[in-house]
């Protein structure tokens, strides 16, 4: 029995919420990964555009609220997630037109273009800010929880409870759904793969027919749709603040750089091993070994390897290890 | 002087400016602005040494910037006699081993060949390492922070005079830009550049979450000054006197005696705090002036053209026989450090300690925008982009406010809109910012004033 406790412990404090963070973690990382195979730059401005379609997302979901329209259970930000999608890519559309296009025609170096994206990034920063103000929101309605930790020890009689929230399992379910369809239109698609071959070799692509103009605006247009939904899944599961967007940039990039960054497969599972390695290491494992330890070998302390304080750290920790020893990523492989 | 003139144009343009702010809002915040432009032109020396000399990209200018701040802390504070009591034993401890462990990885990469097992135990060297530093430390770090909470809590300073800082947080800030610059040089540009940030959040995350060694996010407040205290100077006769004679015509107008007093008692209140504030003035002047001939000595000496050269073409420098690594390594460690002093210079003129306050968009971004809009390359470019880009920091909620006003002059008040614009004034910063940079980038890439190279 106690071991079943354990597993449930371990199930409810690091799994599920390492799953769900490491979901969220994974979309912004794939989008990061994209513009860099494609547009062939570190985007700086990933956290304040994930907060721009989550804004016009939220937006959206008091509109509908407003008008009394509701998904019952669900939350009703899940409807108003397409028309954020349509605003966020808009809105990236207009930065490329008149930021980055210029220096993509120039052939303009990397570093250049990270510049730039850190022009957007403040301008970005303040449009969010200008409309909708730098405080908490929370816009979550509906069913909050699926299993609640009282109904499962009922059902179970564990010790234990398992809380399940609504978030955690939309977070995953879409976040699958959402991989899965990128990856059939990256791999099985024509344009898919003539994105695959852009990445590759730009000049090789271009002299087969590719038109770059159609790779770029689809890039943003899957860049778009990443963004506002991993923006939005972060901010139900969580709560909205621009700051807080801003700083997920870091741990994104961290994913998306483990992952070996170009590789959408590998920005993928980079987000579940930097959320699973932020939670591992900071967890305090306290109650877990009293369950499974004889009472005689009980631990008086916390057994937490690290304080709760460098959650950060560790990712980032984690992201130097890499770049240091293996640069092309854990998961190298090809771009794209 | 023809050549100079855009250069003497741009800077008198800047000193009109802040003299206007003196003249239409206050002296007190002219001079304040004038101070933070100082620190920042520091602050910009420093990444455009590493940017503009050398093209290294680092995004980690507010690790080092807190390190600065941290020398401020460490050097000005009197010492917790008790702290050190109570821990200070159990930390020496610590350090001790965190050198036993360095010396021995050292001596294992000297001694055996590259493999994997040398790789895995170093590993776990590093692993067990800091498992015994946790575990032999922790009794003295829960000691330490138990010692009067509210007060101190932490292990305190060597009690020196606080300038000492500004030399002691270039070291620091070396430091770690050695160790930095030993593992991530090697990197693609915006690889360090990624790098540099991450690893700048970590120095934050450790100066905010090592309670014994700063206080972390309970701030050490009320560090000793390099300039006399308003207090002190408005009770002194000499300085009452000064003001008496500054103020002489506007005093004489006011016929009753005991008005008159009082109106000398406001004006030395407020003198007291402008006083001050050129005391600092005067000092931020003196290292910025330091720093700008010695930099511009260093960028026109063969040092610099090598530098330059290496920037243009690593290879070609390379196969001239240039070290190119040490060279990057060490043009890495001068920036940092400069940027270090402006930390400690920093904490110096706020007299107070915040780790929370220490966030990229402040300390990184805004340096970095500064580089590129005053002209990366060219030293001079630099500092008057720390003077603009501050300046319009400071200044851009008032001048948006005045904007937002006369464009909605005719709609009214209680207009929802207006109402909401107003409120996220502050926010127009980040919008000027943002534009700035985007600007200077598309029409004006070498920035304000260019890099201008004469061989001699």
């Amino acid at each position: 029995m106690d071991f079943v406790n354990a597993i449930i412990l371990l199930l409810n404090y690091i799994f599920i919420p390492a799953l769900t963070y490491g979901s969220q973690l994974a979309l912004g990382a794939i989008f990061v990964t994209l513009i860099y195979g494609i547009l062939r730059f570190a985007n700086f401005a990933t956290g304040d555009m994930m907060s721009f379609g989550t804004m016009a997302t939220i937006l959206f979901t008091w509109y509908f609220q407003s008008l009394g329209v509701s998904l019952g259970v669900l939350p009703t930000a899940l409807l108003a997630i397409p028309f954020g999608i349509i605003f966020m890519i808009l809105y990236m559309l207009l930065i490329d037109k008149f930021v980055f296009k210029y220096y993509r025609h120039q052939k303009s170096p990397p570093v250049q273009f990270a510049m730039v994206s850190i022009g957007v990034m403040f301008v970005t920063q303040a449009v969010v800010r200008i409309i909708i103000g730098p405080g908490d929101r929370r816009f979550f309605d509906g069913e909050k929880f699926i299993i609640k930790a009282r109904q499962f020890k009922e059902m179970t009689g564990l010790n234990e409870g398992l809380a399940l929230k609504s978030t955690q399992v939309i977070t995953i379910f879409v976040t699958i759904v959402l991989v899965s369809l990128l990856f059939w239109f990256l791999n099985r698609t024509k344009t898919g793969k003539s994105m695959k071959a852009y990445s590759d070799n730009e000049d090789l692509a271009l002299l087969s027919g590719i038109d770059p103009k159609k790779i770029v605006l689809v890039t943003w247009v899957i860049a778009g749709i990443l963004a506002t939904i991993g923006g939005a899944l972060y901010g139900l599961d969580k709560s909205f603040k621009p700051f807080t967007y801003f700083n997920n940039m870091l741990p994104i990039f961290a994913a998306a750089i483990v992952g070996g960054i170009g590789n959408p497969f590998g920005a993928f599972l980079g987000g579940y091993v930097i959320a699973f390695s932020e939670i591992l290491l900071t967890y305090a494992y306290k109650k877990f070994f009293m369950y499974i330890l004889p009472e005689s070998m009980e631990p008086n302390s916390l057994v937490q390897l690290l304080s709760t304080d460098y959650k950060f750290a560790v990712s980032f920790s984690i992201l130097v290890i890499v770049l240091i020893y293996r640069p092309s990523g854990i998961f190298k492989g090809k771009v794209l | 002087m023809r050549k100079n003139l855009n250069v003497i144009a741009a800077y008198s343009i800047m000193m009109v400016l802040i003299l206007m702010v003196g003249i239409f809002q206050s002296w007190n915040i002219a001079l304040s602005i004038f101070n933070l432009c100082l620190i920042s032109a520091v602050m910009t020396m420093g990444a455009n040494i590493q940017w503009g000399y050398a093209g290294l990209i680092n995004f980690g200018i507010m690790g080092y910037t807190a390190l600065g701040g941290l020398a401020a802390v460490l050097i000005s504070v009197d010492p917790v006699q008790e702290a050190w009591r109570a821990g200070g034993f159990d930390i020496l401890m610590s350090l001790w081993l965190i050198v036993v462990m360095v010396l021995v990885i050292r001596f294992i990469l000297k001694r055996f060949e590259k493999s994997k097992i040398r790789t895995y135990s170093i590993a776990a060297i590093i692993i067990s390492g800091i498992l015994l530093i946790r575990f032999s430390a922790e009794p003295g770090i829960e000691a330490i922070e138990a010692v009067d909470p509210a007060k101190t809590g932490f292990l305190g300073g060597f009690g020196l005079p606080i300038i000492f800082s500004w030399i002691v947080g270039a070291l620091f800030a070396g430091g770690l830009a050695f160790i930095v610059g030993k593992v991530a040089l090697g990197l693609r540009a915006d690889y360090l550049a990624i790098a540099t940030l991450l690893i700048s959040e970590i120095v934050i995350a450790i100066i905010k979450h090592e309670d014994w060694l700063t206080r972390g996010v309970k701030n050490v407040i009320g560090l000793k000054r390099p300039a006399p205290y308003e207090v002190d100077l408005q009770t002194t006769d000499w300085f009452i006197k000064l003001v008496e004679k500054f103020n002489a015509g506007k005093l004489s107008v006011i016929e009753n005696l005991a008005d008159r007093q009082a109106a000398l008692n406001q004006l030395v209140i407020e003198g007291s705090s402008v006083f001050v504030k050129l005391c600092y003035s005067g000092l931020f002047l003196v290292v910025v002036i330091i720093l700008l001939i010695l930099t511009q000595k260093a960028l026109y000496s063969p040092w610099g053209r090598m530098m330059r050269a290496i920037r243009d073409n690593e290879e070609a420098a390379n196969a001239m026989g240039k070290n190119v690594v040490k060279q990057h390594l060490l043009i890495f460690i001068l920036g940092s450090a400069i940027v270090g002093i402006a930390g400690a210079m920093l904490v110096t003129q706020d007299g107070l300690f915040t780790p929370g306050s220490y966030r990229p968009m402040r300390y990184t971004f805004l340096i970095w925008v500064m580089v590129i809009v005053g002209g990366s390359g060219n030293n001079f470019g630099a500092i008057l982009g720390g003077f603009v880009v501050w300046f319009l920091w400071i200044e851009a909620a008032p001048i948006s406010l005045f904007l937002i006003n006369f464009f909605t002059a005719g709609i009214p008040e209680t207009n929802a809109f207006k109402a909401h614009l107003i409120e996220s004034v502050p926010y127009f910063r980040f919008l000027l910012m943002g534009l700035g940079l985007l600007f200077i980038m598309r029409y004006r890439p070498k920035g304000i004033l260019p890099e201008k190279i004469e061989i001699k």
